[in-house]
């Protein structure tokens, strides 16, 4: 076993008859800010709560730094969490905040008021000590609550959404600053959230999650350029998907006969599938360049008539409508000029082609 | 409100308002007047001002001595009633009980249940049981009734905040007692002054129970009571009465303003 500061063997958690979380085995590297995404009520608050210790395993174990933790209290484990609503101490100005955890730590007065300084100049609120916590954004609640936590110098820190409650520029400019700060200190971050974008920009690793089952854990760049299910390729950004089965593979190429779309190539492809094998063919929209003159090709060509469209500011999404298909294709395009109004023409006869490359085939029941 | 309004045509709403509180205050108001009147009669018209009921009023050892049997049993019921509630509201608001709603449901009773058929009942049981009728059967009935009281006051303060502030100082490595003390208390403090003040009033004027289940030694209200068929003896009564009223106006006035300290300091409503 490799450097995993967290280890989760066979968890489950069962509220009654519903099953929160259902056999959760997997480990967590020493210093990745690692998310847990998922839609809500996938079970990936709770199974960051039994990290917490703040519910117990119905199954399985949990081991922080090599320790099982199932014996220990939430007040005993060697993490800290920032709470989805920040959670600051009403009763409490931030320095006192900041220094709840510290009661035990052992330091003199002056020691202590230098490492709450040094907090509040990690999360840039110097000289906001004396605030009360209703005189504090919703933004500086959050830092408070970062600073409250890291300040214990946990070995992990756990996150519950805790962006979710910003707008969302404040969130763009929160997300670099806490993937910013877990690279400076190097603490490792568990992270929840319900945002696949926001799982991808901060992420080293991603679990994705449903109904209580981790279905799929890869690095960001991996889950949206090759996921290894129908669901993680649709939860993760936008997908287009084609039935087809397999006429040929190769150890390099495999070739996939899809009623709408013809015969596809597909290369760079490490599904394992077999010929005659049932599969979905999977293009993201931005995958698929349109041209408005037959190209004359089949292969990864398919022809179709322009449907409705819509304006995005940075780019456009058009919905294409191909013969045999009941759905319209998306197709996405960077809007490089100023004016790209002469492509979107409803009724338009438009080619969508795309490179074997682009194409992900995923097994299909 | 419209202020371009004359005075001599007054807004509807504000003459309900003068009609509302003169309704309320007046009559509260003649017990201060007739207790600095020199006539024993109360009736007007006033015969001069004297101080002498107050004298009176400090020389009537037994009028004292109920007022502090009334006081004993107030604090003793406010204090005891208000732990209760605050257990029974933290058990109410953290954690998951079984058969919550009846249980609920039966402590709450006692606010709707008239008062006399809980005091017979009361001085049924406890002359059954054996137990002699003095100011300690008299606390009981009290508790009895004021605990509902401290338990509604109690429990929506609990529900105002926020669970996870005592999952944080858990997780910030304080156990069960200190996360009390340091996070649940603080915050649930307007609540339980409330809670004494509100419990302590109930059983300082709860008469029915107490006429009942005292035996020789009265609280105020049964004293009061008792005096109205002396008429020589009703003067020290009404000083003792606006006195009473001026130290309420003030405890009153202490606990608003802690009140609002509170709503300040944690940004909720309150109560």
């Amino acid at each position: 076993m490799s450097d995993a500061i967290i280890s989760f063997q066979g968890v489950s958690k069962h509220f009654g008859s519903v099953k929160a979380v259902e056999n959760a085995s997997f480990d967590i590297q020493r210093g990745e800010f690692f998310s847990l995404l998922g839609p809500s009520g996938c079970g990936k608050t709770t199974l960051l709560r039994m990290v917490a210790g703040f519910e117990i395993p119905s199954a399985g174990e949990i081991m922080i730094d090599g320790q099982p933790m199932s014996a220990t209290p939430p007040n005993h484990r060697p993490v800290n969490m920032v709470f989805q609503n920040y959670a600051i101490f009403p009763h409490l100005d931030v320095r006192n905040n900041i220094a709840f955890g510290m009661r035990k730590a052992g330091l003199t007065r002056t020691e202590l008021d230098k490492r709450i300084d040094e907090a509040l100049e990690l999360i840039k609120l110097p000289g906001y000590g004396k605030r009360g916590a209703d005189e504090l954004s919703g933004g500086q609640r959050q830092r408070v609550a970062l600073a409250r936590a890291l300040i214990k110098q946990p070995k992990v820190l756990l996150l519950d959404e805790p962006l979710g409650a910003l707008d969302k520029k404040l969130r763009e400019q929160m997300q670099i600053e806490l993937r910013q700060l877990q690279q400076q200190i190097g603490i490792t971050f568990l992270f929840v959230t319900h945002d696949q974008e926001e799982a991808l920009t901060l992420s080293d690793q991603i679990a994705v999650m449903s109904e209580g089952e981790v279905m799929e854990i890869a690095s960001p760049g991996q889950l949206y350029e090759s996921p290894g299910s129908r669901f993680v390729a649709d939860f993760i950004g936008s997908m287009n998907f084609f039935e087809g089965e397999i006429s040929a593979s190769t150890d390099s190429a495999v070739t996939v006969q899809t009623p709408v779309l013809g015969e596809v190539k597909v290369t760079g492809s490490d599904a394992g599938v077999s010929t005659g094998q049932q599969v979905w063919v999977a293009i993201r929209p931005e995958k698929m360049q349109p041209v408005f003159s037959d190209p004359g090709e089949s292969v990864n060509t398919a022809g179709g008539t322009m449907g409705v469209s819509a304006y995005l500011g940075d780019r456009s999404h058009f919905y294409v409508h191909l013969p045999q298909r009941e759905d319209p294709v998306l197709v996405a395009l960077q809007n490089l000029e100023r004016s790209m109004t002469h492509l979107h023409k409803p009724s338009q006869p438009v080619w969508l082609q795309w490179a074997s490359d682009a194409v992900v085939v995923l097994p299909r029941d | 409100m419209n202020t371009n309004r004359p005075w001599w045509r007054p807004d509807g709403f504000a003459v309900y308002a003068v009609i509302y509180l003169t309704f309320i205050y007046l009559p509260v108001l003649f017990l201060p007047l007739f207790s600095f009147n020199k006539s024993k009669y109360i009736a007007f018209p006033l015969k001069g001002f004297t101080f002498k009921w107050y004298e009176k009023m400090i020389n009537s050892p037994d009028m004292l001595e109920a007022l502090m049997n009334s006081i004993k049993v107030g604090l003793t019921v406010a204090i005891l009633s208000t732990m209760l509630g605050l257990l029974a509201a933290k058990a109410v608001t953290r954690y998951r009980l079984p058969g919550r709603g009846p249980v609920m449901g039966f402590i709450m009773v006692p606010l709707v249940i008239p008062e006399i058929i809980l005091a017979i009942s009361l001085l049924i049981l406890i002359t059954q049981v054996g137990i002699p009728l003095s100011l300690w059967t008299v606390g009981f009935s009290h508790m009895l009734l004021c605990t509902p009281f401290a338990m509604l006051v109690l429990i929506s303060r609990m529900e105002g905040f926020d669970r996870s502030l005592e999952e944080a100082a858990l997780d910030l490595g304080e156990n069960a007692w200190m996360t009390f003390w340091r996070v649940t208390f603080p915050i649930v403090l307007p609540g339980i002054v409330a809670s004494l003040l509100l419990t302590f009033t109930i059983s300082f004027d709860e008469f029915v129970l107490s006429f009942f289940l005292t035996s020789t030694d009265p609280t105020l209200p049964i004293y009061i009571w008792s005096s109205l068929r002396f008429p020589t003896k009703l003067p020290p009564v009404l000083a003792l009465g606006a006195s009473i009223f001026v130290i309420s106006f003030f405890v009153v006035a202490f606990a608003e303003w802690f009140r609002r300290r509170g709503v300040k300091t944690d940004g909720t409503s309150g109560l």
